[in-house]
Parts: C-alpha cells; sequence; structure tokens
C-alpha cells in the first residue's frame, strides 16, 4: 500500500490537486445551474431539472465514497457500514422534513407524521421533539452518527480489532441497524421510511430553483469536505495516519496512540459521510430502511476502489462514474447490470488493485519518465513484499 | 482430484450410515396411524366385517330397514345396528350424521355420496366402497336425520369409537370427551373404564372420571380425590376446570378450593417447565441451521483465511440443486433427498474450487480485495439464479417422512423436519471434523494453514491443497442448502439471508476452531430464542448482533482462540 502515496509523492500534479477540484466542481456546477435556469427549456443545451438533481444526487454520493476513502485509502480501515452513518444522517434530514409537512399529510395532522397516525400513536416519541427546528435537526443529523461512530470506534480500536474482523463488524453494526429500523415501533416509518417532503426552510421541495441551490450546496459541501480531507491528510494527523496504515506496531512503538487517530479520523469519516445522507434525502424525496442495507455499503466500498483509493478525488471519480453507468444500465438493461457490477467487483481487484487514478498515473508517469521507471519497479516490489509480510502477520493475528 | 473424491466419497459414506441410524421411514407410519383412522371414519369403508354370516345377514337387513323406516323410528334401528357391534357402524354412523347417506331407488343400495362443488353427486358403495363416479339427482334419495338424530349418533360414535380395537383411537376418543362432559358420555366412560385394558388409557378414563366428579359431586373427600387425580395433568380442559374453580366465589368449600389451587399451580409450573423445553429444542434447532450455515465458512473463513461473502450463495446453489433434484425425478420425491445431498455437494463444491481457481487464488494474502471479489461474484450468482430460474421463490416438496411433528405431551410438540435437521447437523460436523482430523487431506489443511511456506517445502502442493479446502467447505455449504430447503423459501435471496449470521458465529466462536462453531451456533441459537418471547423476533436478533459487536471488543478472538504455534 505504500507504493500508493509513494507514487503519489513522485508524480504529484503540478497544480495543487485541491484547488484543482474545486475549479472543476464549481464550473461542472455553474454551467449545469446556468443550463438549467437560463437556457431555454426548449433549447439543446437545457439541463433538465430530473438531471439537475440526479446530479446532485450523484455528488451527495461522491461525497460518501470520499467518507469511505479517508478511512479506507488513508488508514486501512475496510468500512463495510459506512451506509449506517449516511443513512442516519439522511433520517435526521428527514425527520425535519416530516415536521415540515404540518397538516398537509393524508391525516391532515398537525403534530405528527401520517404513519404515526395509522399506527394509532397519541403523541410524538421524544427523539421527535424539537426535530421541527433546522438547526437543531441539522445538529442531531450529525452528532448521532458521529456518536455511533465514537462509539463503536472506541470500543474496536481501543482492544485492536483490525483488518477483516472490523470489517464484518462494521457490517453487523449496519445490518443490525437496518433490522430496528424496518420495525414500526422504532417510530421511524417502519418500511416506508419517511416520505412525501413537501418543504425545506419554507422553499418548495419541487420548484426549480430549490432543486439547483440544493444541487449547488451539494456542490458546495463536497468541495468544503475535499479541502478539508486534504488539509487533514497533509497535516501532521495525517502523516500519522498513513504511518499507522502501512505499518501499525512500528507507529505504536513509535510512541503514537495509534488507536487515538483512528478513532478521530474514523468519526470525521462519519461525519462526513452524515453530510451526504443529509443532503442526499430533500434531493431523492425519500429515506428508508434500505439504505443500511450491507450491500449499498459494499457498493460505495467498490465506487472507492474503481476511482483509486487512497486518492480523494480518485473516490469522487468512481463514484461518479459507477453511479453514470448504474443509471444508464439499469435503465437499458436492468438484469444485466447486476452481473455488470458483480463483474466489476472482481475485474477492478484482480487487475487494476489502484483504480482508475492509480492506472492513468501509472501510464502517465511511464510516458512521461520512462528511465525513471526500472527505479520506481524497484521500490513498488519492495513494497509490495513489505506489505504482503504485513498482511500475513494481520491474518495471523 | 483423488482427494477430493475421497473425501466426498466419505462424506457420503457417513451421511448415510448417518441415515439409516435416523431413518425415520418407519417411526411416522407408526405415528401418523390415527390420523389416518380418524380420516377414514368419514370415508367409506372397505373394511369386511369379522363377524360370522348370520350376523352378516342380520346387518344388512337392518341396513335396508334404514332405507323403509319413519324418521321417529330410525333410532330403534340404529341402535340395532350399534348392537351388532360391525366393523362398518362406525363409518355408516359418520356418513348418516354427516348427511352424506343416500340410497338408489330402484334397488334400495346405500351410498355414500360426495357433493362436489359443481353439483355433481360422486357416489361410493357403503359396503364394497366401490366408487360409481357421478349418479342422476332424481335416481337416489337421502336417508334424513333430524336433531334428535345427531344426538343419537354422536353419543353412538364416541361409545363406539371407546371401544374400537386401535388403542389411539381410544385415547383420541377420550381426550375429545374431556371438553364435553355431559351425564351421557360419562354413563359411556364409565362402562368403557371397566373393561378397557389398556394402561394409558385407562389413566386418561380415570381422569375424565374425576373431573367429572369434581364437578357433580357434593362430598368433599371425592372431589379431593378427583383434584389429586387431575394434578399434574396438562390437558387444557383439566386446567380450564380447575381455574374455574378457583375463580368461583360461590364456590364454599375452601379446602377444596386450596387443594384446587396448589393442583394449579403444579400444573402452570409444570407448563412453564415444558415452555422452556420447547424453547431450548427452538433454540438447538436455530442453532443447528445457524451450524450448518456456517460450518462450510468455519472452513474457507476459519480454516483457510480467505474472506468467501459468496459462502451465503453456496448454500443457495445447494438449495436449487435440490429443487433442480427434484424436478427430475417427480416420482420419487421421497427419496430425492438422498440423491439431492451429493449432488448439492458436488454442484457448490465444484463452483467453489472454480472461484478459487480463477479469482481468490490471485488474491492471496490481500484478504480485503478477496472479500470485494468475493461479494461481486455472490451478485453474478444471485443474479444467475434470477436470470435462470426465476426472482420468485421455488416450492420444495419436503418429503412425507419429514413432515408433522411429534407431540410429546398436551403442550409439547416438536416438528419432524426440525428434528432430522438437528441430526443432520451434527452428522455433518463430526464428518467434516473426521476428514479434517483424519485424512490426508485433512493432515494437507491443517499444515498449509498452520504455515503455508514450511508446508510447501515439505512437498505439499499447496495450491491444489487451496482449491480442495475450498471445494470442500463451499461443498458443505452446498449440502447445508438442501436442509435448509426444508425448512426455509428456496429463492435467489437465501444465501443473503444467512451471510452475516455465518460470519458471527466463525467470528464468535473463534477462527480456525471446528468446535468453537459448534457451540458458536447452539448458544447464540438458543440465546436467541430464549430473548424471543421477551422482546420479539427481529429485537431478540438485534440484541445478539450487538451483544456479539460488544463481545468481539472483550476477545477479539472469539470463544476459542487458537493457541500455541498455530496462531503466530
Amino acid at each position: 500500500m505504500s507504493n500508493l502515496s509513494n507514487t503519489i509523492q513522485k508524480y504529484r500534479l503540478p497544480v495543487n490537486t485541491t484547488s484543482m477540484f474545486v475549479i472543476v466542481l464549481f464550473a461542472a456546477t455553474l454551467l449545469a445551474s446556468m443550463a438549467n435556469l437560463l437556457v431555454p427549456v426548449d433549447s439543446a443545451l437545457h439541463v433538465s431539472t430530473y438531471t439537475i438533481t440526479l446530479l446532485g444526487k450523484y455528488l451527495c454520493l461522491a461525497m460518501l465514497a470520499m467518507a469511505v476513502d479517508v478511512v479506507w485509502g488513508y488508514c486501512g480501515i475496510l468500512s463495510l457500514g459506512h451506509g449506517a452513518f449516511f443513512a442516519l444522517g439522511g433520517y435526521g434530514m428527514g425527520m425535519y422534513l416530516m415536521r415540515q409537512i404540518g397538516d398537509r399529510g393524508v391525516y391532515a395532522n398537525p403534530e405528527l407524521p401520517d404513519f404515526m397516525v395509522f399506527l394509532d400513536w397519541g403523541e410524538l416519541p421524544w427523539y421527535w421533539l424539537g426535530m421541527d427546528n433546522f438547526g437543531f435537526a441539522m445538529l442531531m443529523a450529525l452528532a448521532v452518527p458521529g456518536l455511533l461512530a465514537f462509539v463503536f470506534g472506541w470500543l474496536a480500536f481501543r482492544s485492536k480489532v483490525t483488518g477483516v474482523y472490523l470489517s464484518i463488524m462494521t457490517q453487523a453494526l449496519t445490518y443490525a441497524l437496518m433490522l430496528a429500523f424496518f420495525r414500526n415501533e422504532m417510530g421511524f416509518g417502519g418500511n416506508n421510511g419517511l416520505t412525501d417532503f413537501k418543504e425545506i426552510l419554507g422553499f418548495d421541495l419541487q420548484a426549480d430553483s430549490t432543486r439547483v441551490s440544493l444541487f449547488m450546496i451539494t456542490a458546495v459541501m463536497l468541495a468544503i469536505g475535499f479541502a478539508l480531507s486534504q488539509y487533514i491528510m497533509n497535516s501532521r494527523m495525517g502523516r500519522v495516519v498513513l504511518a499507522i496504515r502501512d505499518g501499525e506496531p512500528r507507529s505504536r512503538f513509535l510512541g503514537y496512540r495509534s488507536e487515538r487517530y483512528k478513532v478521530w479520523l474514523f468519526v470525521y469519516s462519519a461525519l462526513l459521510a452524515a453530510v451526504a445522507g443529509a443532503l442526499y434525502v430533500p434531493q431523492v424525496g425519500i429515506i428508508n430502511p434500505g439504505e443500511f442495507s450491507p450491500i449499498n455499503s459494499i457498493e460505495v466500498v467498490v465506487w472507492v476502489a474503481v476511482g483509486g483509493r487512497g486518492t480523494l478525488y480518485g473516490a469522487v471519480i468512481g463514484a461518479l462514474l459507477v453511479n453514470y453507468a448504474k443509471s444508464r444500465f439499469s435503465v437499458v438493461m436492468p438484469e444485466g447490470w447486476i452481473f455488470a457490477l458483480g463483474a466489476l467487483f472482481v475485474w477492478v481487484t484482480l487487475f487494476l488493485p489502484k483504480g482508475i487514478v492509480g492506472w492513468v498515473q501509472d501510464r502517465f508517469s511511464s510516458l512521461a519518465q520512462a528511465p525513471a521507471q526500472s527505479q520506481a519497479d524497484d521500490d513498488l516490489e519492495e513494497a509490495r513484499h513489505d506489505e504482503s509480510i504485513m498482511i500475513n502477520k494481520e491474518l495471523a493475528q | 482430484m483423488k482427494q477430493i473424491m475421497a473425501a466426498s466419497c466419505l462424506l457420503l459414506l457417513l451421511l448415510s450410515s448417518g441415515g439409516v441410524i435416523a431413518n425415520p421411514a418407519s417411526v411416522p407410519s407408526q405415528l401418523t396411524q390415527p390420523s389416518q383412522t380418524i380420516l377414514a371414519q368419514s370415508e367409506p369403508q372397505t373394511v369386511q366385517s369379522s363377524t360370522g354370516n348370520s350376523e352378516k345377514g342380520r346387518f344388512a337387513e337392518l341396513l335396508q330397514q334404514l332405507t323403509k323406516a319413519k324418521l321417529s323410528k330410525v333410532v330403534k334401528v340404529l341402535e340395532q345396528l350399534e348392537a351388532t357391534g360391525d366393523t362398518l357402524v362406525r363409518p355408516l354412523f359418520q356418513i348418516l350424521l354427516d348427511g352424506a347417506l343416500y340410497y338408489q331407488r330402484d334397488n334400495l343400495r346405500l351410498l355414500a355420496v360426495d357433493k362436489q362443488g359443481d353439483g355433481r353427486l360422486l357416489a361410493s358403495d357403503l359396503l364394497s366402497g366401490a366408487a360409481l363416479g357421478s349418479v342422476p339427482k332424481k335416481t337416489i334419495k337421502k336417508i334424513r336425520v333430524n336433531n334428535r338424530l345427531r344426538v343419537y349418533l354422536r353419543g353412538a360414535l364416541s361409545r363406539l369409537a371407546l371401544t374400537d380395537a386401535d388403542v389411539a383411537v381410544r385415547e383420541a376418543a377420550v381426550l375429545s370427551m374431556l371438553n364435553k362432559l355431559s351425564p351421557a358420555n360419562v354413563e359411556t366412560l364409565e362402562t368403557a373404564a371397566t373393561t378397557e385394558a389398556d394402561e394409558g388409557v385407562q389413566v386418561l378414563l380415570k381422569l375424565a372420571l374425576a373431573m367429572n366428579t369434581l364437578s357433580e359431586s357434593s362430598l368433599r373427600n371425592e372431589r379431593l380425590a378427583a383434584i389429586a387425580v387431575m394434578q399434574g395433568r396438562l390437558e387444557s380442559s383439566v386446567r380450564n376446570q380447575l381455574q374455574a374453580l378457583v375463580d368461583n366465589t360461590g364456590e364454599g368449600d375452601l379446602v377444596v378450593k386450596t387443594a384446587a389451587e396448589k393442583a394449579l399451580k403444579t400444573i402452570d409450573g409444570k407448563v412453564t417447565a415444558f415452555g422452556y423445553l420447547e424453547q431450548l429444542f427452538f433454540g438447538l434447532s436455530l442453532g443447528s441451521v445457524l451450524l450448518l450455515a456456517a460450518i462450510g465458512l468455519a472452513i474457507t473463513f476459519g480454516v483457510m483465511g480467505v474472506i468467501n461473502m459468496a459462502h451465503g450463495e453456496m448454500i443457495m446453489i445447494g438449495a436449487y440443486a435440490t429443487f433442480v433434484v427434484q424436478q427430475l425425478m417427480p416420482n420419487f420425491l421421497e427419496y430425492s433427498i438422498w440423491v439431492a445431498i451429493p449432488a448439492a455437494f458436488l454442484t457448490a463444491g465444484l463452483v467453489g474450487v472454480l472461484i478459487e481457481r480463477c479469482v481468490i487464488r490471485h488474491l492471496h494474502g490481500r484478504p480485503l480485495e478477496t472479500l470485494l471479489a468475493t461479494f461481486g461474484i455472490s451478485l453474478i450468482l444471485q443474479q444467475a439464479v434470477r436470470t435462470i430460474f426465476s426472482p420468485l421463490n421455488q416450492t420444495v416438496v419436503t418429503p412425507e417422512w419429514m413432515s408433522g411433528s411429534m407431540e410429546i405431551n398436551a403442550v409439547l410438540s416438536v416438528t419432524y423436519s426440525r428434528i432430522y435437521i438437528f441430526i443432520f447437523a451434527l452428522i455433518v460436523f463430526a464428518a467434516l471434523q473426521l476428514i479434517i482430523k483424519k485424512t490426508s487431506l485433512g493432515l494437507n489443511v491443517r499444515a498449509v494453514s498452520q504455515n503455508r511456506n514450511m508446508a510447501k517445502s515439505m512437498g505439499i502442493r499447496t495450491d491444489r491443497v487451496d482449491a480442495l479446502t475450498f471445494g470442500l467447505g463451499s461443498g458443505i455449504a452446498g449440502i447445508a442448502g438442501v436442509a435448509l430447503s426444508q425448512i426455509t423459501n428456496v429463492g435467489p435471496n437465501l444465501g443473503q439471508a444467512y451471510i452475516i449470521d455465518s460470519f458471527m458465529v466463525v467470528v464468535f466462536g473463534g477462527v480456525g476452531n471446528l468446535l468453537g462453531t459448534l457451540f458458536a451456533g447452539f448458544s447464540l441459537g438458543i440465546a436467541n430464542k430464549f430473548l424471543e418471547p421477551a422482546t420479539g423476533a427481529v429485537l431478540a436478533n438485534i440484541i445478539v448482533l450487538v451483544f456479539i459487536i460488544l463481545f468481539m471488543q472483550k476477545k477479539p478472538k472469539g470463544l476459542f482462540p487458537q493457541k500455541g504455534r498455530a496462531a503466530e
């Protein structure tokens, strides 16, 4: 894995990655938004509101992929349960939106959401109180997943649960949450989840302007998330995190409390996922327990693997590409998509271990610096050897 | 290849020999007999009368009278019929009670008529039982019954049942009378008690009479004696009567009341105890399912260290193999399972070897990538099943000898399929343990898992051992699929339902430890079922999951971690 960072260090892009990423992202966002709002509907250049919403959705998922990349690509923690943090953030936003419906629901009850009326509940459960306040709801949408990540991470990393065991435990975590949220008694709408939202902060959710604004806000949040993650990774903490990824026992012997770094990184990643979830829900218009399903979380990991883990923009590119392919394929041949997705898992792990970004970088560097290649290959070989030893040790533990 | 053949042969041998021990074919046939006999009451009987010729003539004559007699005189004829003691009397009375007794107008032949939904009347001869097909309505006439007759018929039927030659019929008759102790019934029971030879039925008769005494008698001693008889019986009518007595504020005799309360407490205690026993059985049953699902994974994950997310799909393949085998031999469904087990083992095992050769081999030492790749394979396999068969669930027929349940007493009964799956899980476990401990393949597997390089330098072909081990684990998952197809829906998502549980069981028990898997499977199953009454099924599941997550923090290597050099 250290070969990855080596490569990145050696062949760094000439322009600062963060500013480049932000420029590309904002340019695309502005273009798309203007094409929707300013260009007339019948023009060939017009971008439909549906596409805008779809793009917004992609950006949310890209943010989720980035969150997974932060822990997996940079710290070697393969979380198969990041969907849980995403969905919890989404439920936070969903609860706020649900309260905003007020008496416009089917049962026209000003206090209770429809499903509670349907279940014959007398009053709001305590955990729904205050969720009609946007600020409080957003605080909860971040605090709950953050706290969950802290407790889980603190327990797991302190007792040195690593590797596959951790992956399976994160999967069990999201699976347990899915089972819980499917229960009607939980008070989160059970099977159907939360839906039929009307407005956010007084703006109609169906209006074009709201949709475009949400899209732009998502882009800004993604840019902030990217910049922040990049900053963290370049900071002293980021260096330690990389060291932990490449040799946890060694970094511990050097005096770093590896579990503390891991816990805080995990919490940060969960918060990123929660923000993505909170932005996702108003754009998609529904949140249900299906978001907790382990498959969703694993799919996110594949986006990261496809794009190239260990580079933040790689995760974003992977998420955008796979999701774009998904929306195209699943319309044309819904059955074929699952085959394609499954094959993608296998193909990427077998032939593209560094993802698309890594592959392109390898190509680029071998063309540009052919003489340096042999040296780099040697480094790679050595790194790979180290890595396999590390992994064998990890397995034996 | 020789090794895998040897392994599978050994396994089959074990399975089939185990199957002979557990072969249940003869057991249920005895136990299902009562239900058959009860069923037969409403069917025309072909049983020939065992009585002499003159008796036979008398019986036929009475039957003829039945067609002519006025409604008010029918009872007399029926009484005489009952007195003949002919074996046909019971079916005759039952048919008459059901209003299905007709006679042909021209030759006065008695018919049992079955009215079809489309209005056709299917007749069969009462005496010979021969089916006569559909008969026109005009040629036959119904023998009518009124309420008085029905009362008589019911009484007569229970009297006849109490004197039936079959013990089980007599037992069922007494049990059905416990709920309706009319004076007439009591009289019948009293006469039956004087002649009853079977001990079990005699006890039941005494119980019925005691229940009657308790409600009818006014003598304290008699009633106390009755309560003593009723004490500890689990029949619901006994409990209800005692409860009614305790709740009855008009009851004056306090001594009797206290005795009844005490008896009720004993009964309740027994019911609770059997309730726990039932939960324990359910827990063991769930545990055996978990064990079956996880045991293949204990090989691929536990021993080899390969994270196989497609493990659930191996189970699914086994279940579909069962389905296909049943489709191929629709006339031998009873025996299809003996073909399905090897078929499932080979299919799943081959798929496993294929996966190992094509994918997992290249990802050696990269567990996280293996996890992702095998997850992709699981998606492909699921979708393949959806495309080849259908996205819907398929029906797998449960063989006759596996269906039904064994009634241990009034409050406890266990289904056969669960018992067999429990036994099956233990057999599979024992077979696997034997393969790992006693065969050369097992020796190689252990050597490679402990120190790959050393094994290699000793001349073990590690890549072949890898493929065979993975095939073995997958094949065992396939066998689990055969068992699971009997108790759950066989559909594309079958494997998904078990994958997380399987990993939990293996991790909880301690990776690389087959006995740990056994222990973990059963303890998780039992814990789940004992939580269920208090919390509901889903919450119990969640609690167990959370418990394992917390447990892993404390003991990351499971209940029984590997020790010594193997753990390095």
